[in-house]
């Protein structure tokens, strides 16, 4: 039972970083129709920020986790200016490969400096040890994780569904035109709502740092498991995106636990999870059908 | 692959608007000049570049042309084809060391596997289309890639297989550039292949459904079905590709898998021209060479330089290489007509 928390909570974890990127990715492809392939640089990006701030100039974990989802939002911003917005007219497909170029650019830009080993990165003293919340120990950073990124979760829904800002962006989500047509400035809000969700990715980037090995690699292979997460909950619905993100972190920690002599099983198990969603649901567990085709 | 043969004859009906019948539409002299030329640089090849380079050219060109068929012609854009040319690169060189045929029937083998793998993988993804259809298939290929890594006993993990040999009845095909003139008909018949099913009625249907899916069903064409075949079709050529290219390396790693390798062949593609054909062909011969140049020149980060090539041309040159100088050609044309 102990050992069934034990595995239960740590899928909870890794789920939470899988819902904080599909989050991100959500967002995004609600408010521009970008399926944004450099999603995973930009989490790389992150706990990278937290890595150069603490060894360069002594930026603890605490000033980091504000300053750099910031920052990244910020050059995220500026992406979406400089490049991306140019193509939001065009088919999707070539903002995908937009920023799939721009992953490769940003990986090589880190790896030029840094190299390609793991930096270590320390847990936040504060943050140290283990709390005991009757069961069993629970390593507080863990916790933290798992708390904060609830947190998150919720504060984006909660200003999406109660704020006026939410209101606009759903809105446009929905009927882009027809939200035009009542005088409402969608344009205004295409880049904020980008670099909001790059800072989301930076964000799960630097909760990353203390806890996986900081290279510049480390977004590459996750952004392919949270596009499966996004294809599974739909891409459209955001509660989806977040669901399907936890529960793709219990399955696979589940399947680590108790299938542990077959280590493909959890590797893979998020592709056939999507395998049979497209068979049972091609939209996705919350999504709704595309038009036609 | 039955609905190939039964399909109702649709030449008739006006075609839609595509690069593909601009090609058609050139004089024939244009086309026949083309492709002398395109003949003499495939046997002149591996004498202006070093072999090596000239064989992965090759292997390219045919993955690259495997990826239009669907991207250009079908309008599904698979970001994860390298599902098909690393599995055929597996089985080809498995196929290779362990029954010792010769290499071409290795390579057909190895192809026939990695059509077999995009029946699933494609029945599963054209059930979505667009942005959808590229996240899907990529997931598709990432898992295919951590199969092959946890089967050690049969892939070799992360040394990869080692020693495919390059037999074809006693011939000595150990220079690149002996290797290179073996190959060169096989990578004809593929791209004669998918010309072929490009200029056929088939393809036909495949442009209709790409321009305007709805009407192509109400017309009676069972659109997924089509998309199948289109999928496993483009399986079975990137296969051809990446078998030749195991046996070209005599060595098979796990990059072939991997989904930098998928984005690469739509970068060759999308530089090319999308919806030529032949503009993968020059993708693919640019690409290569640019990084075998880097990475003689010892430069390491050679995603810096794709990645900025390939942001550059989404950016700027949508049309590719073959799609820029087919727009050019059509100008001149017209004007001189007048």
């Amino acid at each position: 039972m102990t050992g069934f928390l034990q595995n239960t909570f740590n899928g909870l974890v890794s789920g939470a970083f899988y819902a904080l990127l599909a989050l991100g990715l959500a967002v995004i492809f609600g408010m521009l129709r970008v399926v944004n392939f450099a999603h995973g640089a930009f989490y790389m990006l992150g706990a990278f920020g937290a890595y150069v701030l603490l060894t360069e100039a002594g930026v603890p974990f605490w000033a980091a986790l504000v300053i750099v989802p910031v920052g990244l939002g910020l050059l995220g911003m500026a992406l979406e200016r400089a490049f991306i917005h140019r193509l939001t007219r065009l088919d999707p497909l070539y903002n995908f490969l937009l920023t799939f170029g721009l992953t490769l650019i940003l990986q090589d830009l880190v790896k030029l400096r840094y190299g390609v080993q793991s930096s270590p990165y320390a847990t936040p003293s504060a943050l140290g040890g283990s709390v005991n919340l009757g069961l069993f120990d629970f390593p507080t950073y863990r916790v933290f994780i798992l708390g904060f990124a609830v947190l998150v979760c919720v504060a984006v829904w909660w200003l999406l569904s109660h704020t006026r800002l939410g209101m606009v962006v759903r809105a446009a989500t929905e009927r882009p035109e027809l939200t035009r047509a009542f005088g409402i400035n969608v344009g205004r809000w295409v880049t904020p709502v980008f670099g909001f969700g790059i800072g989301l990715a930076g964000l799960a980037g630097v909760l990353a740092a203390p806890m996986r090995a900081v290279n510049p690699l480390m977004g590459a292979d996750l952004i392919i498991v949270v596009f499966a997460v996004v294809v599974i909950g739909g891409l459209g619905s955001i509660f989806g995106s977040v669901a399907a993100g936890f529960g793709i972190g219990l399955v696979q920690a589940w399947g680590e636990a108790y299938l542990s002599d077959f280590p493909i099983v959890s590797q893979t198990v998020v592709f056939v999870v999507m395998a049979v969603v497209l068979l049972w649901r091609p939209a996705g567990l919350f999504g709704r059908e595309e038009a036609p085709a | 692959m039955t609905s190939t043969v039964d399909t109702p004859a649709d030449a008739t009906r006006p075609a839609p608007p595509s690069g593909l019948l601009t090609v058609a539409r050139a004089p024939g002299w244009v086309r026949y000049a083309l492709l002398a030329a395109g003949l003499i640089a495939a046997l002149w090849l591996p004498n202006g570049l070093y072999p090596a380079v000239a064989v992965d050219i090759l292997c390219w060109a045919l993955f690259a042309v495997a990826v239009d068929l669907l991207l250009g012609f079908t309008g599904l854009m698979s970001f994860g084809h390298a599902a098909f040319w690393g599995a055929s690169a597996y089985v080809t060189g498995l196929v290779a060391i362990h029954a010792g045929l010769p290499f071409p029937a290795a390579v057909l083998a190895g192809a026939l596997a990695a059509a077999v793998l995009a029946v699933p993988i494609g029945y599963l993804a054209v059930k979505r289309t667009g942005i959808y259809f590229a996240m899907v298939t990529l997931a598709f290929a990432q898992m295919v890639y951590y199969v092959a890594n946890e089967w050690r006993s049969v892939t070799r993990g992360e040394n990869g297989l080692q020693g495919v040999p390059r037999s074809l009845f006693g011939l000595d095909l150990s220079d690149d550039y002996y290797f290179y003139y073996a190959m060169l008909p096989i990578v004809l018949l593929g791209l004669a292949a998918a010309w072929r099913i490009v200029h056929s009625p088939f393809g036909r249907v495949l442009v209709g459904i790409r321009d305007n899916p709805a009407r192509a069903r109400a017309l009676g064409y069972p659109v997924h079905r089509y998309k199948l075949t289109a999928f496993v079709l483009s399986g079975f050529i990137a296969g051809l590709g990446g078998g030749l290219f195991a046996v070209g390396h005599r060595f098979v790693s796990l990059d072939v898998l991997h989904w930098t390798t998928s984005g690469k062949a739509v970068v060759v593609v999308v530089l090319g021209g999308i919806g030529t054909l032949w503009g993968g062909v020059l993708g693919a011969a640019l690409v290569v060479r640019l990084e075998d140049w880097l990475s003689f020149s010892n430069f390491e980060a050679i995603g810096l330089v794709t990645g900025g090539i390939f942001v550059l041309v989404v950016l700027l040159f949508r049309r590719g290489i073959w799609g820029s100088a087919e727009a050019l050609a059509r100008r001149w044309w017209t004007s001189r007509k007048r």
